[in-house]
């Protein structure tokens, strides 16, 4: 396996507009998004407002909206937009193959 | 005289042959040159197989260099005659037929080998793929045989190879396992017109299909997509993508990644073999379009004759023809921070322009049906120039935005345009006619569509139409509120078009009404979803992405990110066995309260979103199904126990409460909508703040509506009594429908009531009997489509990546690739 990317599966699990969810033992849940240009986004499933998790949100443009409250959150920053202020972690992705990469230190950096 | 240094080049195909063209233009006499190439012809233009397959060219009119050519430069061509092997300590090649090379340089240019997906049946013979003449050979003689062709792979080759077979007379299926077609050179918008286009033309076009197997005994027979539809063909053109052939390279041992690594000179990890074309990567890229091939081939031949000139990479615009239709994509239209949106649609001409700009730089492009201005866009964006002096005009395209420092402001270049110049193609309305009906009192936007018709059809030339108001003089904002930020129109005007002018799919919306967002935003899109879903009861697909999580997920979301489940207790009633069924799963599913709601059902919570489909499978085995207390749609219908038991019952509420939910369940709505049956009038049931109450008395029954018990509390109105039960139901089921129908999305009716006004509603609903049985009966029509449980499809294992983790990350290991 390769020491700097995780490969986490195939494109094709992740529906264009869709999200899915990756647990990590010990850590923070991520959630991988998908816009409808096929683009790939990789956030910590967290809502920086009320922890709500994006992964269930709308995803518009790079855009998810929190499915608890609305917030816009940027897929590709993770800050909030519009007048709200809060930011979260981003996990870097890529993809290679028809599979999805996802950067192994961002991915473990809440684990304990 | 010493012998020429030998140059070996493996590959006569585009890259290779232009790599030798450089280096002959450079220096002629440098090298003695061998070119080996698999198959058995000379080089030929592989872009234009597309033209030959659809029979517009001959082999003749794609050939780039004939057999004069390599004779000219004393080039030895050994064609149909592959290396098989490259030995780099002897430096040599060996042919497959054992012939043996030696070589100085070595230039590999072996370009990209389609790709096979793995699925049962792909050796059949009849799967072919669409890479060579051969392929081209095999195709033109199934279409002789004519029948039914599916091309896999809805991409630019893909649909080349399906326009081909289309002309040659094949009855054509296209399956695409993404959502739009093309989505690597277009947006979701430009991906959908192109569908639809296509589909004009005759061919099948399926999305977001994904290829189970290929069936056939001896031959191919059609294909099977994972949801078990079949389609029959005699021929299946694999059209999925390419993968840079790097198989030699590998097998010398040179430093491969996704392509043969090479340095900005194409010099590979051994400083005596270049390589060149599709199969390189360079600088972390790989490229499959003929621009960059041009550029490397340039910096290699530069190289090699001693005057380098690093190669820097390529940024690549498509622009091409896709079964006639122009295309054209550049640079990074994925949006983003900082991006701007830049949107022209105009549904009339089929055009579609979007220019994405960031810091007042053009980043990105995507043109549909006009890309006269591709190039000019191209241009901006390589040169990083500042546009923000023609911003306002940009989209309009070279001519509108260059005229001069005027033109370049909206409203001077409106003022230019001449008094026939045609402001509105849809209703054929000029420039002239646009200002005397501002100049006859119309003084806004609305008053101007429904005075002249310009900008009431499709809307594109909105914009055009303000400038003009503005030249007139009319600068105030417009009154009438849009649906969100992404349009002009107001729910109104969208739901009157979707149906007027048959419109059924989300970015058909979008196009035809000049969405300036490329897919929507969370406010519109839902909203879009069930206007449709209204609209087109029995033809309409909805688009879970435009789903609220709860309606997503068929169970609420809690703040925790856990879900509550409530299964429908018909009318409030239940049972012991439903009861011990819940208490069960409760236990099962280590629910962590249980609550008794409002609306006279059970509230489990804390259930987590994996477990969903198997909790409702245990309540559906016990006849229970999906309350919908997650959605804009029927909720509950609340009854007292009525005449059955109670002394002060007039009628059986509970049993009317229950006929009313079972007409009533499962239907979608703009918003929440909650009934309610009183046996008398003491109203146990509370029916006075319901949107539809029904309180039973002697003489029969009252109707009541627009009722809420949220932060406004509003009583209901009497909309009429009626005398049987049957006209009880009728009029419940005729409100409801004008309801779902005239209200905008997420009003209530409380709301919906207090705008259009009490008596709107009883000349529609009470005085005009023939509307309201039409109404009562296109909400049974509905009915007939909407009344499906949703957990039910979802227990037995739909949506199931809704419900599953994609992996898990256990720190130092993966456990991935859960479907």
């Amino acid at each position: 396996m390769n020491a700097e990317w995780l490969d986490i599966g195939p494109i094709d699990q992740l529906p264009a507009l869709g999200a899915r969810t990756l647990p990590v033992q010990g850590g923070q849940e991520i959630a991988i998004f998908r816009t409808a240009n096929g683009q790939v986004y990789g956030l910590v499933n967290k809502c920086p407002h009320k922890a709500g998790p994006l992964s269930q949100g709308i995803v518009h443009d790079t855009t998810v909206t929190c499915p608890l409250h609305n917030w816009r959150i940027s897929l590709i920053s993770g800050e909030a937009l519009g007048d709200d202020k809060g930011c979260v972690p981003v996990i870097p992705v890529k993809i290679d193959g028809g599979r999805i990469l996802i950067g192994r230190a961002e991915a473990l950096a809440s684990v304990g | 005289m010493t012998e020429k240094p030998h140059l070996i080049v493996i590959g006569n195909g585009m890259a290779g042959c232009r790599a030798v063209e450089e280096i002959l233009a450079r220096d002629a006499g440098k090298f003695r040159i061998t070119i080996f190439g698999a198959e058995p012809r000379v080089n030929y233009n592989r872009i234009m197989l597309s033209p030959l397959l659809a029979g517009e060219k001959s082999f003749d009119d794609i050939v780039i260099n004939g057999h004069d050519w390599y004779a000219e430069n004393g080039i030895e061509l050994v064609s149909g005659d592959p290396v098989a092997s490259i030995d780099r300590t002897a430096k040599a090649v060996t042919a497959a037929s054992g012939r043996v090379a030696a070589y100085d340089k070595l230039l590999i240019a072996t370009g990209s080998d389609p790709f096979i997906i793995p699925v049962p049946g792909k050796d059949l013979p009849g799967v072919i793929t669409f890479r060579d003449m051969d392929d081209v050979g095999h195709m033109l003689e199934a279409a002789n045989r004519g029948g039914d062709a599916v091309v896999i792979g809805g991409g630019l080759l893909g649909l080349e190879a399906a326009h081909g077979l289309s002309l040659r007379g094949m009855k054509v299926t296209v399956i695409h396992l993404m959502p739009s077609l093309m989505e690597r050179q277009l947006d979701e918008a430009a991906g959908w017109l192109l569908k639809d286009a296509l589909e004009g033309r005759g061919q099948t076009i399926l999305t977001g299909a994904d290829t189970a197997e290929i069936y056939g005994s001896g031959k191919v027979e059609g294909v099977r997509l994972k949801d078990g539809r079949e389609i029959p063909a005699s021929i299946v053109v694999m059209a999925v993508g390419i993968r840079p052939s790097t198989g030699l390279a590998k097998e010398a041992g040179l430093a491969v990644g996704r392509g043969i690594h090479v340095d900005d000179d194409m010099v590979t990890s051994d400083p005596d073999i270049l390589a060149v074309g599709e199969c390189v990567e360079h600088d972390g890229s790989v490229y499959g379009l003929v621009a960059p091939l041009w550029d490397m081939c340039r910096s290699l031949a530069d190289g090699l004759t001693s005057a380098p000139n690093g190669y820097r990479g390529s940024v690549t615009s498509t622009k091409l023809k896709v079964s006639g239709i122009d295309v054209f994509s550049a640079g990074d239209f994925s949006g983003g921070e900082g991006c701007e949106d830049i949107v022209l649609r105009d549904a009339t001409r089929g055009v579609y322009k979007r220019v994405i700009v960031k810091e007042d730089r053009v980043v990105g492009a995507v043109l549909y049906g006009d890309t006269a201005d591709g190039n000019w866009y191209f241009d901006l964006l390589k040169k990083a120039e500042d546009v923000s002096e023609i911003r306002d005009a940009l989209i309009f395209g070279q001519a509108f935005a260059s005229g001069g420092g005027a033109s370049a402001n909206p409203i001077d270049a409106v003022a230019m345009l001449s008094d026939d110049a045609e402001i509105c193609g849809c209703n054929g309305i000029s420039k002239g006619a646009v200002m005397a009906c501002i100049a006859g009192g119309a003084g806004s936007l609305d008053a101007v569509r429904s005075g002249c018709k310009a900008s009431a059809s499709c809307g594109s030339c909105t914009g055009l139409v303000e400038s003009l108001l503005k030249l007139a003089g009319h600068d105030e904002d417009r009154v009438i509120k849009p649906m969100c930020k992404c349009t002009s129109f107001t729910h109104e005007d969208v739901r009157h078009a979707i149906v007027e002018r048959g419109l059924k799919e989300i970015p058909e919306i979008m196009q035809a009404m000049s969405w300036s967002t490329p897919d929507g935003c969370f406010s519109c899109r839902p909203a879009l979803n069930y206007y449709l879903l209204c609209a087109w009861p029995k033809s309409h697909v909805d688009d879970m992405q435009s789903r609220f999580v709860n309606e997503r997920m068929h169970a609420n979301i809690q703040k925790d990110g856990t879900y509550s489940v409530v299964p429908r207790m018909w009318g409030g009633v239940t049972t012991p066995n439903e009861l011990r069924a819940i208490a069960d799963a409760c236990d099962k599913y280590q629910a962590r309260m249980v609550k008794v709601t409002g609306g006279q059902r059970l509230d489990v919570f804390g259930i987590k979103k994996e477990d969903l489909p198997a909790i409702w499978a245990d309540l559906n085995a016990a006849g229970m199904v999906s309350g919908h207390a997650y959605g804009k749609a029927l909720r509950t219908v609340k009854t007292c126990v009525g005449s059955e038991w109670c002394r002060f019952g007039t009628q059986d509420s509970t049993g009317l409460g229950i006929k009313t939910e079972r007409m009533t369940w499962g239907s979608w709505m703009p918003h929440k909508f909650k009934i309610a049956v009183s046996g008398c009038p003491r109203n146990c049931a509370e029916a006075t703040i319901k949107d539809f109450g029904i309180i039973c008395v002697e003489s029969g029954y009252q109707l009541l509506v627009g009722g809420n018990g949220g932060i406004h509390l509003r009583g209901t109105d009497l909309l009429c009594s009626v005398e049987t039960e049957q006209e009880a139901l009728d009029y419940c089921a005729a409100f409801i429908q004008l309801y779902r129908e005239e209200a905008r999305y997420l009003d209530r009716t409380a709301p919906w009531i207090e705008r259009v006004g009490l008596d709107y509603v009883k000349a529609r609903i009470v005085e005009d009997g023939a509307g309201r049985e039409a109404l009562r009966s296109r909400f049974l029509y509905a009915q007939s489509f909407h009344q499906v449980d949703p957990w039910a499809a979802r227990a037995a294992g739909g949506e199931a990546h809704l419900h599953q983790h994609i992996a898990e990350i256990r720190p130092f290991a993966v456990v991935g690739g859960v479907a």
